[in-house]
């Protein structure tokens, strides 16, 4: 096993902020919270490079933007506050932390480092100037959101022995039609905040969203839909000048059938007659089981014949694919662990 | 199942039902909402309704098959529909921006509109703003409701992560654009003066100059401009959401909660179902879309031991078809199991709502013959 995750070249080196969309529905916030894990645990399956030093635990930055706490849902733990939190440990010592980002708060926290406001934050406060300024100028929640995930990312160790206090960060970013506007913060806001420091922070943004560090992974199933708005994602990501990762390919289905057989299910059926010899020895072969596992051949036949279009499609656009299975028990730590570990040997961590 | 105790929503008797006017789809992202609300007006206007579908952000081969190739913001006749009992259907794609401009242009005299239509706030607020697609959602169904030309509207929510948001995003920016520190922001000349006034005066320029310093004074330029262009229509924006709202509220609407059989989807449901009767909201009930009935009374277990048995190493032979197929079964009952516990989790702290279990279908639905197959696999007690 050690063997095997040495020689899994990984895909993406260098890259320290890695944002993971996808439309709805698709497992976006599970397959962030899988790569957080699977890049906890890269880490520390690596030895430290100076035989001598201190042993560093690795650490990983799991993102939340949308304020809908499903990063605490998915790791089952209670409601999380705008802090970073350790939400799990993997084997080998490494850390997944947590953060909700609140833009409201992030603000605030913002105003206090650049300006001693005092009374002023109270009046900004009181005029529903905080509401108006997070919720209502969408660039500006934006580049707070992002202004604080790269600050997280370009955050140096205290302690000795590693240069940034995390190894890495995971962003649970907004769905696939709005990451473009949601990462390009700074056309979004050079509309609105023409100078200032807001305007000075997407700049800063900006420099690290589009550096070799970022990657921006897409969540898809292999259904018309989610796999066109991925394609029309990345397409949009690449003409911003935005990095493009991965693409991730969740609830992957076990094809059962040899492709003639496939062909048949799909078309008019498969042979009943075959099918109820291979069951004799079961004494499975009753009519309503044929029956019900015919219907079954037919639309995973019909499924599978589909979901190689699409694949065909994404293959088009040059992105590593990363395959992750169906889980069938619903979604776990065991669940996550299992998507890691198909992350890593993908490659993908 | 046999032990099933969830009462049956039926779609017929609610589509057929010269009662209903309005039907409202709602759930959080990726349920199958806009599939769901085209399938429901197809088969209504089958069944002799005339009636109008507003959907949000179709699929592209779904939005073809109902005629709607450009988004041209209007109801547009769909061609192809079994008209036998007398029904039409209208579809329509709502397009957001120019739903603002138009109220824009409806309210403002020419002058002031051309104004409020170039600035850059109102072109960022217009494309962007986080409830900006609800509130045009709603004022849409208002128009077509008012336009009185069909005796249906079915509507489709925007693709937000919570199904709240179709409720809260109109308020929300209603009392943004009435609120406050707008007022406060719009109105500096007519501050100032006596005691109270000069306090907020001086409570203003803090504001301002603190924001101005944060965003820039060109942002707080373009709010101001906008807000004075606007200043008819304040109010106005407020009157049109609460008069939607009302709507939303009559007697002739209906709620439909679209969820998929997982536990997130039927969380935000859950708390959607409690917002409705909250707000005095009719919901029809749940739509479990997308579910995977079990096809026989063959077990997991029972399967999986029968396909451990065929093993062989031959994948063409007979023994490795049914082996595979077996292995399918056993996947299959595992998933609907557990679909059936999330249901009947729902229906126990939901107890009176009616629940519609929607197989899924094996393929994408992108024309009219799979928006049919979608609610006749509903079964015949559907009818």
């Amino acid at each position: 096993m050690n063997t095997a995750e040495t020689a899994a070249a990984k895909d993406w080196p260098g890259v320290r902020l890695h944002v993971v969309t996808g439309k709805g529905g698709t497992g976006k916030t599970t397959v962030a919270g899988a790569l957080a894990i699977a890049l906890a645990s890269r880490a520390s399956a690596r030895r430290p490079t100076a035989p001598a030093g201190p042993r560093r635990t690795p650490r990983v930055l799991l993102v939340e933007v949308e304020g809908r706490q499903g990063l605490a849902q998915l790791f089952d733990a209670p409601p999380l506050p705008y802090e970073e939190r350790l939400i799990a440990t993997v084997p080998g010592g490494g850390e997944v932390w947590a953060l909700v980002i609140d833009p409201e708060q992030a603000l605030l926290e913002y105003l206090d480092m650049f300006y001693k406001l005092g009374p002023a934050a109270k009046a900004l406060k009181r005029f529903g100037a905080i509401d108006f300024a997070t919720t209502v100028a969408p660039g500006i929640r934006d580049v707070l959101l992002t202004g604080k995930t790269c600050e997280a990312v370009r955050r140096r160790a205290q302690e000795e022995g590693r240069t940034f206090h995390y190894d890495a960060v995971v962003m649970d970013a907004p769905p696939t039609g709005r990451i473009t506007p949601f990462l390009n913060v700074n056309s979004e806001v050079s509309g609105l905040a023409r100078m200032g420091p807001i305007h000075n922070q997407a700049d800063a943004v900006m420099r690290v969203l589009t550096s070799a560090q970022t990657a921006v992974h897409f969540v898809t199933l292999l259904e018309e839909m989610p796999v066109q708005e991925t394609l029309d994602g990345i397409a949009g990501l690449r003409d911003a000048g935005l990095p493009v990762g991965g693409i991730m390919v969740n609830q992957a289905r076990d094809v059962v059938l040899t492709d003639v057989q496939l062909k048949r299910a799909a078309g008019e059926g498969v042979d009943r007659a075959e099918l109820a010899a291979g069951l004799a020895d079961t004494g499975l072969d009753r009519p309503a089981i044929v029956d019900a596992l015919a219907v079954l051949a037919t639309e995973h036949a019909r499924r599978v014949l589909l979901e190689l279009e699409q694949r065909e499609a994404l293959s088009g656009c040059e992105a590593p694919l990363y395959e992750l299975p169906l889980l069938t028990d619903g979604v776990d730590r065991v669940g996550l662990d299992r998507l890691a570990t198909a992350l890593r040997t993908q490659g993908a961590a | 199942m046999s032990n099933e105790t969830v009462s049956r929503f039926d779609l017929d008797t609610l589509l057929d039902d010269r009662g209903t006017r309005i039907i409202v789809c709602c759930g959080s992202g990726g349920v199958g909402k806009t599939t769901t609300a085209a399938a429901f007006a197809l088969r209504a206007a089958e069944r002799g309704r005339d009636v109008v579908v507003l959907t949000i952000d179709p699929a592209r081969r779904l939005a073809q098959s109902l005629g709607l190739t450009e988004l041209d913001n209007t109801p547009r006749p769909v061609a192809g529909i079994d008209g036998s009992a007398g029904g039409r259907l209208h579809a329509m794609m709502l397009d957001m921006k120019r739903t603002f401009d138009d109220i824009v242009v409806e309210h403002a005299d020419a002058g002031r509109a051309e104004q409020i239509l170039s600035n850059p706030f109102y072109q960022s607020l217009s494309a962007s703003f986080a409830g900006t697609q609800e509130y045009m959602a709603m004022e849409k169904l208002g128009q077509l409701h008012a336009r009185g030309e069909w005796d249906l509207i079915v509507v489709d929510t925007p693709p937000s992560r919570s199904a709240l948001d179709f409720l809260d995003a109109p308020n929300r920016l209603g009392s943004f654009l009435d609120g406050r520190f707008i007022r406060v922001l719009s109105a500096p000349a007519k501050v100032g003066g006596f005691g109270a006034f000069k306090l907020l005066a001086s409570g203003v320029s803090l504001v301002t100059g603190a924001l101005g310093k944060l965003l820039g004074s060109g942002l707080l330029a373009d709010v101001q401009a906008f807000v004075n262009a606007l200043d008819t229509m304040f109010g106005g924006f407020r009157d049109r959401a609460d008069a939607t709202y009302q709507l939303l509220q009559a007697k002739g609407t209906s709620f439909v909660v679209v969820a998929s059989p997982e536990a997130d989807a039927l969380r935000e449901a859950s708390f959607f179902a409690r917002r409705l009767a909250e707000e005095k909201m009719p919901l029809a009930g749940l739509v479990l879309n997308r579910v995977h009935p079990q096809l026989t009374d063959l077990t997991a277990e029972r399967s999986l031991a029968a396909a451990e048995q065929l093993d062989v190493p031959n994948p063409t032979s007979a023994q490795a078809l049914a082996g595979g197929l077996l292995r399918l079964h056993a996947e299959r009952v595992e998933l609907s199991r557990r679909e059936s516990r999330l249901a009947g989790r729902f229906a126990a702290s939901h107890p009176g709502i009616r629940m519609l279990r929607l197989p899924a279908q094996a393929e994408d639905v992108h024309d009219l013959e799979g928006l049919r197959a979608v609610t006749d696999a509903a079964g015949p007690a559907a009818a």
